[in-house]
């Protein structure tokens, strides 16, 4: 797709693909009603079905193909009318019925585009197709002398695999998409996105070729599960390919993992030793029918997706793009942000929209920081409601307070549980006299004072020394414990001093 | 009640009138049967347990006591292996699964069984099959070989054939049978009793060891089709919360409009022509010369029957009944290899006793653990399924799967019911065919048809074999339905059957 802005390697051009397994969201198994949840005794949340006792015979969660059809509305792609579950067969000792249950000839969401922007341009990976499958267990090699322990709680785990063409043209360009992808099934809410449990793990196809020549042979570079060592294994094995084919060596198709520790690729199996899944229509399951209503209930149900609503914000509240892409990286920061513009904008009718900027630099500055600093991912769960924000932000505007009394006392107030988070912005101003003086009265007294304390730095600023100025405003300003208006200050004592 | 009184000559709907009038207890019938159980000389038995079924018995007195009549209430049977149970163990058949125990019950095991909900029957035990249901004569069971009570020298048929031989020589009243290619129908017919496989996911499927799961279907196996019907209107109905291919249908009562039908048939209002209407169609490849002459001629001689009881007998076609033997040993073979990969001797089941690796621990386990038949089937099956042969085998049958059903569909547009034999042969010698695996594929072309459809079908005892070769061996008639027609198949064989009496017949002198 995006051939024109090719960035060459060594005179290469990089071919990348991406498989991601997201395991979506559902409380019970794809096929079973045992629990998904994560990190319990091993065996305990597996039933007959993920045993596969016998006798014991799948039936379809329909959560999951809710999700499935939510992800297929969210990247554009078309779901189908009737997809197919089938048996790819091996055997292994975490797939305890001898195939894993999977979508293979036809899979429930066909096509379909992931839209980014890197670094400023904007980017179209297009999807071959997303399809349900369930999970394996786990081999558990550690705990046992000379044998190995099975844990099938993970068996059964629905995941939705999503395919991409070749499309991306380096490995930035991939790991882009992939924190796009990223964002818009945790966004949706279809995955928690945890990447430590596997809950989003990444298979990067990787080639490389000179400009116009058909595709490179690629390799695939298993089990990805950070957005660091994802860059890292590609950057390898992009630099591994070109060596070999600067060497005169051709390269294997293979299957490969990332070592973290080596920072290298190593192959896990060639074409050679690839199985035959003996792919065939599970007779347990009837085809999966998804009629149009289920899917327009879907689409009238839900949310808004990051795209539209950063574009929202740009037509809406005048944002910049920058700015609006920034708050749509997370959807909980993104619905604070619209609540706060909701309510500005119910109190002043449009002209409320002149402190979207404020509210927007208030949440990507210091409380974004201050998020990181106190170790919280979720909005929601920080002490500030988008009131006290958008209060903030008007409190300043209107010179109540200054935007550094707001910084340094009235978040922290809140922030540090000095004050309960019920009292709105004005009470916590009021009990804490931050209000800015206004009296110039009084202010002139205390400039009177700093300047009879200063007498030196006086001189200096009437010998032209202007850095002088500062070192007195600073004096003025914690004379008042920053409650006075730091260009109030300036221009009295430029008027004082002459 | 005497204690002479034959108990096990009653059909389950009298025995279930004796309990629901008081006449005899549930313990007393089950002890009954326990005892011609504990005698066996067939090989129908692979489990018993007299406690567990005396105390089921004990429950359904005291349902008895308090008042509540249902139709099945305190009357015994036994299950095919293949459904899996809690109370007995459940080999299938095979030495895969000696010893294993399910920790849950099949759905048609809970639904007639003395648990909450269920029909309140008592469980005698566990019979004998073929390996995981693959055969036709009970040769393959990893166990016993059962044996055929009128002539024991013979198979009962199969795969069900613990189940056939067990109510035919009246162990037991009743049991459950599955049928995948003819595996209650056959049997039903090897040993002169009655059998129905419904519409494919009339029943469910959970919990039954699956062959092919496309094909799989559970039945009752009894001596009359009024019999045949209770226990079907107990087993059958949806269970879409365990078995997604389970049909969406209502539960149906099969055995009222029977009951009326003995009314009716009583004094000057009988009807002359009961089956009036009734558009019987034969097709002709089920009356060809692979057919032994005096089977066909006893099943003639019952369609002759038919006529007098009013049913007109039309020629229909099913051109691809000959197709119906590789595509079913395509598509059989094909599911049962995937099916079977669970047995892997990892988590439960026979595993090899000494092993170098994972692979060598598998191929032990499993080469130790299949039978033969169930090997053949397991490398037939991969072999249709792999790359580069799938389009060829799996994916060709399939197709010729859908015309199949598709003339069935076009035969039904000119009658009501299909009829022609069950079998081409009556039972064979034990062991006769056992070298030749293909002689027992072909014993199937009869039941394979209707099976590849999902039709229903039935076996009614028909009459003998007269010829030497015959042995006097019991004959079977087929009836083949179209879709969720059970109730009209039971009827027609039970208006039969109120006419006939060749489902009365016994063996003489086998247990």
């Amino acid at each position: 797709m995006s051939t024109a802005t090719s960035l060459l390697v060594q005179g290469y051009e990089v071919v990348i693909g991406f498989e991601t397994h997201t395991q979506l969201t559902t409380q019970s198994k794809l096929f079973s009603r045992a629990s998904t949840s994560f990190g319990a005794e091993p065996n305990t949340h597996a039933s007959a079905v993920d045993f596969a006792l016998p006798g014991a015979l799948p039936v379809m969660n329909k959560g999951a193909v809710q999700r499935a059809i939510e992800f297929g509305l969210a990247v554009n792609g078309h779901i189908a009318e009737s997809s197919v579950f089938a048996r790819k067969n091996y055997f292994y000792p975490d797939l305890p019925k001898g195939y894993q249950i999977s979508q293979y000839e036809i899979p429930v969401v066909q096509g379909g585009v992931v839209e980014f922007f890197l670094e400023g341009e904007k980017k179209t990976v297009r999807l071959v197709r997303a399809h349900l499958e369930e999970d394996a267990g786990k081999s558990l090699h550690e705990d046992f002398v000379g044998m190995s322990g099975i844990d099938l709680n993970r068996a059964g785990t629905p995941l939705l695999e999503i395919v991409t063409e070749p499309d991306m043209r380096s490995s930035a360009e991939a790991v882009a998409y992939a924190r796009e992808l990223h964002k818009i099934v945790t966004w949706i809410g279809i995955c928690d996105g945890n990447m430590q449990e596997g809950s989003f793990r990444c298979d990067a196809n990787v080639s490389v070729r000179k400009p116009g020549a058909a595709l490179g042979t690629r390799r695939e570079i298993k089990n990805l599960n950070s957005f660091k060592f994802m860059q890292q294994a590609m950057d390898y094995e992009i630099r591994w390919q070109i060596e070999q084919l600067e060497d005169g060596h051709a390269i294997q198709q293979a299957t490969v993992l990332f070592d973290p520790d080596t920072g290298e690729t190593r192959s896990m199996r060639t074409k050679e030793d690839a199985a035959d899944y003996r792919y065939f229509p599970d007779p347990d399951l009837p085809p999966l029918v998804i009629g149009r209503d289920w899917v327009e209930k879907t689409r009238s149900e839900m949310a808004e997706l990051p795209r539209a609503m950063a574009v929202r914000f740009v037509n809406d509240y005048c944002l910049s793009e920058a700015d609006g892409n920034l708050l749509t990286t997370e959807k909980h920061t993104a619905e604070f942000f619209d609540a706060a513009m909701r309510e500005v904008l119910n109190e002043e009718g449009s002209t409320g929209v002149r402190h979207a900027q404020g509210v927007a630099n208030w949440l990507n500055g210091d409380i974004a920081a201050r998020m990181k600093k106190s170790g919280i991912s979720d909005i929601r769960k920080i002490p500030l409601t988008a009131w006290h924000v958008v209060t903030l932000v008007r409190r300043i505007a209107d010179g109540t307070i200054s935007g550094k009394i707001a910084k340094d006392k009235v978040i922290p107030a809140i922030w540090d549980g000095r004050l309960t988070s019920a009292l709105a912005v004005d009470d916590v101003i009021k009990r804490e006299r931050l209000k800015q003086m206004s009296d110039s009265g009084e202010l002139e007294k205390i400039i009177d004072y700093v300047l009879a304390a200063n007498a030196k730095n006086v001189e200096e600023i009437k010998a032209g020394n202007s850095k002088a100025m500062n070192a007195l405003v600073g004096q003025a300003m914690k004379a008042t414990q920053g409650k006075a208006n730091p260009a109030q200050v300036n221009a009295l004592l430029k008027q004082k001093i002459g | 009640m005497s204690a002479n009184f034959d108990l096990h000559d009653l059909s389950v709907f009298d025995l279930a009138a004796r309990l629901a009038g008081g006449q005899v207890s549930s313990v007393e019938v089950t002890q009954h049967f326990l005892k011609r159980v504990k005698n066996e000389q067939l090989g129908a038995f692979l489990a018993v347990d007299a406690d567990v079924s005396l105390a089921q018995a004990k429950a359904a007195d005291v349902r008895l006591a308090a008042g509540e009549r249902t139709p099945l209430l305190g009357v015994p049977l036994a299950h095919k292996d293949v459904f899996v149970t809690r109370d007995f163990p459940t080999t299938a058949g095979s030495k895969m699964l000696e010893n294993y125990r399910s920790p849950f019950d099949a759905t048609v095991v809970n639904k007639l069984g003395i648990g909450p909900g269920g029909a309140g029957m008592v469980t005698l035990g566990k019979l004998n099959c073929d390996e995981f249901a693959m055969g036709s004569g009970n040769e393959n069971s990893a166990y016993l070989p059962a044996k055929n009570p009128w002539d024991l020298s013979r198979i009962p048929g199969g795969s069900s054939g613990g189940s056939a031989a067990a109510v035919a020589a009246r162990l037991i009243p009743a049991a459950t049978g599955t049928d995948t290619g003819g595996s209650i129908r056959q049997p039903a017919s090897l040993t002169g009793i009655t059998g129905i496989k419904p519409t494919y996911g009339r029943c469910s499927r959970y919990g039954m060891v699956a062959f092919a799961s496309s094909l799989d279907q559970a039945g009752p196996m009894a001596r009359s089709a009024l019999d045949c019907a209770l226990l079907l209107s107990a087993m059958a109905g949806p269970d879409l919360d365990r078995d997604s291919t389970s049909l969406d249908l209502p539960v149906i009562d099969y055995a009222t409009d029977l009951i009326a039908a003995y009314a009716r048939n009583q004094g000057a209002a009988a009807p002359k022509y009961p089956l009036k209407g009734l558009k019987i169609g034969l097709p002709r490849q089920f009356f060809g010369a692979g057919c032994a002459a005096d089977v066909l001629q006893a099943v003639r001689a019952a369609l002759a029957e038919y006529e007098k009881l009013g049913a007109t007998l039309v020629d229909v076609d099913l051109p691809l009944t000959e197709l119906s033997i590789p595509v079913y040993y395509v598509i059989a073979p094909a599911e049962a290899s995937s099916n079977l990969s669970r047995f892997d001797g990892v988590r439960y089941g026979h595993r090899a006793a000494n092993y170098t690796d994972l692979n060598d621990m598998y191929k032990k386990s499993r080469s130790e653990g299949f039978g033969d038949e169930a090997t053949r089937r397991i490398m037939i099956g991969t072999y249709v399924l792999s790359h580069g042969y799938y389009d060829a085998y799996y994916l060709k049958a399939q197709k010729i799967r859908r015309l199949i059903a598709q003339d069935f569909q076009k035969a039904f547009t000119q009658c009501d019911i299909i009829a022609g034999p069950v079998s081409p042969t009556v039972a064979w010698k034990i062991g006769e065919n056992k070298a030749d695996p293909v002689a027992n594929y072909l014993a199937d072309i009869y039941t394979l048809s209707s099976s590849l459809a999902g039709l229903p079908g039935m076996s009614v005892p028909a009459g003998f074999a007269t010829s030497p070769a015959g042995g006097g061996m019991p004959v079977g008639l087929q009836l083949i339905g179209n879709y969720f027609k059970e109730a009209q198949l039971l009827g027609a064989a039970h208006d039969f059957q109120m006419a006939t009496d060749w489902h009365m017949r016994q063996p003489g002198g086998s247990v």
